[in-house]
């Protein structure tokens, strides 16, 4: 594995940040010079050749994505990352803006010009104070050297980049929630269509992309599509992954891996070090606390977006989170639960109903007083809510329940028939 | 009507609304600014807020309290937030709260009479690789333990 390039791990330290070190050590705004030349649809192919799946959560081609806006506009176009970084589990983003981010500052303005917006936004969460205030002393040395701003490297681009703080909700990093948040309302979802790309920010057409995935351009367009898509061990995935881990892990941490190029069992235990304190593995959440929890014996999957999903779950935002048979599943689950009651933004019934309802029944199943039939009744709720709201957070807070409750059965029973955990 | 925002406010706006092609825009960057001089958002605060972006006084608060981060009561001048989500509850994140509950001898969302400490849970940080974790006013702590905790707060200012 030693051999495999990492484009962001190894720069993850203090002295990475300030500009003289991106353009001595990281090929700086080098991908830049050569992008500002090229025709915007030029870039765009670059894009689709790389098999760049958005690192944001729903692995939508990038490229692909970037081809849906429209050449001509009445209404000024933008492009916007989506630096939320909400989904539980989630920590990458995080060690790109603070270490490098140049990287992300030179994708923005490339992106820009292939999209045609003379205007971007990095959308960060609030509780990142630190990480905002580093990132605007980059963008304050990369307007002092003409890489921001009017007449970019004599290109005659103009682009300006502002960095605008979250508040404290998770829905946020819903894209349109986003945007509506970028513009001075309350964090709720759009209904779609329109889609951003036709109707985003300020109803101009807009792109929102994951950090991650902005600050893999200057990559890409240095080396070529080809070798981005090649990077990757499966079809139609490319790119190398930063993937966060937590929990009981003996190394938690962001490591930098070729997509697909390993199984969960391998990550934990060959790349982390293996089960904190040599416990018995109980689950693998995969992909930020939505995805659909794996159980030990469903962990020789290759880490990717396809062979997640064939086996129901998903790879998300790359977060992966591992329990030792040292945290009852039952109180984990009540615990991701009320997360999404507590972030539910209200507009659909489903999910703001059936996220609290489940949420109280779980709290009494965990009290020890649950009742037989609460079972099938979270089940039921969890099917009710699935694919019937607004925006994607509803089947984030049913996926969870239903993949829980199905595959450790068992232990919910045990609750509900001894009247208290059994571990406890 | 005398202004409360200080002038570091109104400059702060003015750097800022070049940036934007509407004023509501604003409405997040000035609700954090104003937050930063009082530590809370007191309605009269708001009132002004609108009337500097134009939007009414309403508007306002709707939008200030969709977000966790705007204090709508005043808070104490040490503000802890533990997270207590999936990766911090695997790591001990629960104790920590247990600890500083019998230590400021309040529950969660509470401040203590003295008004020194003000106590939360909080969802994920995005600290999950080092977790537990927590923030202290604007600052991060991580890989936390009941002992680290102590010895945080024995340095703070009083
Ligand atoms: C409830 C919810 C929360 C989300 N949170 C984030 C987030 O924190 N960061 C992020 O990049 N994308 C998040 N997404 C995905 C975004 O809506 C969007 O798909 C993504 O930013 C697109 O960027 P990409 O194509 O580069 O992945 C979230 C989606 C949902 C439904
Ligand atoms: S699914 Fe939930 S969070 Fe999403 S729009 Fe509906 S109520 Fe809001
Ligand atoms: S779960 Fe606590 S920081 Fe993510």
């Amino acid at each position: 594995m030693s051999e495999s390039p990492q484009m962001f791990k190894p720069h993850f330290h203090e002295e990475a940040r300030p500009l003289a070190y991106y353009l001595a050590k990281m090929n700086g705004y080098t991908a830049l010079k050569k992008a500002l030349p090229m025709p915007p649809e030029a870039i765009i192919e670059e894009m689709k050749k790389s098999n760049m799946r958005g690192r944001g959560g729903a692995g939508f081609p990038t490229g692909v994505k970037w081809g849906f806006i429209p050449k001509q506009s009445a209404k000024p176009k933008y492009l916007v990352c989506n630096a939320d970084e909400s989904e539980p589990g989630t920590f990458k983003d995080r060690d790109i803006m603070r270490y490098t981010p140049h990287l992300l500052i030179e994708g923005m303005v490339i992106g820009a010009h292939a999209i045609g917006a003379h205007a971007g936004y990095i959308y960060i969460r609030g509780e990142y104070t630190r990480e905002a205030k580093l990132l605007n002393q980059a963008i304050e040395e990369a307007y002092a050297n003409g890489y921001l701003g009017k007449n970019i490297q004599g290109s005659g681009f103009d682009f300006d980049l502002t960095v605008h703080r979250g508040a404290g909700a998770y829905i946020c990093g819903e894209e349109t929630a986003l945007l509506n948040s970028l513009e001075g309302k309350r964090g709720e979802p759009r209904v779609k269509p329109p889609f951003p790309a036709q109707s985003g920010a300020f109803a101009g057409p807009t792109i929102v992309n994951n950090v991650e995935t902005l600050a893999a351009v200057p990559m890409i367009i240095n080396n070529g599509g080809e070798w981005f898509a090649k990077l990757g061990k499966l079809e139609k995935s490319g790119g190398t992954r930063l993937i966060s881990v937590s929990g009981h892990v003996k190394n938690p941490g962001v490591y930098e891996l070729p997509a697909g190029s390993v199984t969960i069992r391998e990550l934990i235990y060959n790349v982390c070090g293996g089960v904190f304190g040599d416990k018995k593995l109980k689950a693998v959440i995969p992909g930020g606390s939505s995805a659909p929890v794996l159980t030990a014996d469903e962990i020789d999957v290759i880490y990717d977006i396809e062979p997640l999903m064939k086996v129901g779950s998903m790879m998300g935002s790359a977060a992966l989170m591992v329990v030792s048979e040292d945290y009852c599943v039952v109180k984990l689950l009540k615990r991701i639960t009320k997360f999404y009651a507590h972030e539910s933004c209200g507009q659909c019934t489903p999910c703001r109903e059936g996220c609290k309802w489940m949420e109280d029944i779980l709290h009494r199943i965990e009290d020890g007083h649950g009742r037989e039939q609460d079972i099938t009744l979270l089940l039921d709720i969890a099917d009710n809510i699935n694919g019937k709201t607004l925006c994607a957070l509803g089947d984030a807070a049913a996926g969870p329940v239903s993949s829980f409750v199905k595959k450790f059965r068992a232990d919910f029973e045990a609750h509900i028939r001894g009247g208290k955990c059994p571990n406890a | 009507m005398s202004k409360l925002l200080s002038q570091q406010f109104y400059d702060e706006m003015k750097k800022l609304e070049p940036r934007y092609p509407t004023k509501v825009a604003l409405l997040l960057p000035a609700l954090h600014e104003a937050q930063k001089q009082f530590g809370w958002l007191p309605g009269e605060v708001m009132d002004e807020i609108g009337t500097y972006i134009g939007i009414h006084p309403a508007q306002v608060r709707e939008v200030a309290s969709f977000y966790t981060m705007y204090n709508l009561k005043p808070v104490g001048k040490y503000h802890l937030k533990i997270c207590t989500n999936v990766a911090c509850c695997l790591r001990g994140a629960e104790e920590l709260v247990e600890h500083c509950e019998k230590k400021f001898g309040v529950k969660c969302g509470e401040t203590t009479t003295d008004k020194r400490f003000t106590l939360m849970e909080e969802e994920c940080l995005g600290a999950c690789g080092t977790a537990p974790a927590m923030m202290l006013n604007d600052d991060y702590h991580e890989n936390l333990t009941a002992a680290k905790l102590d010895q945080i707060l024995a340095s703070l200012p009083s």
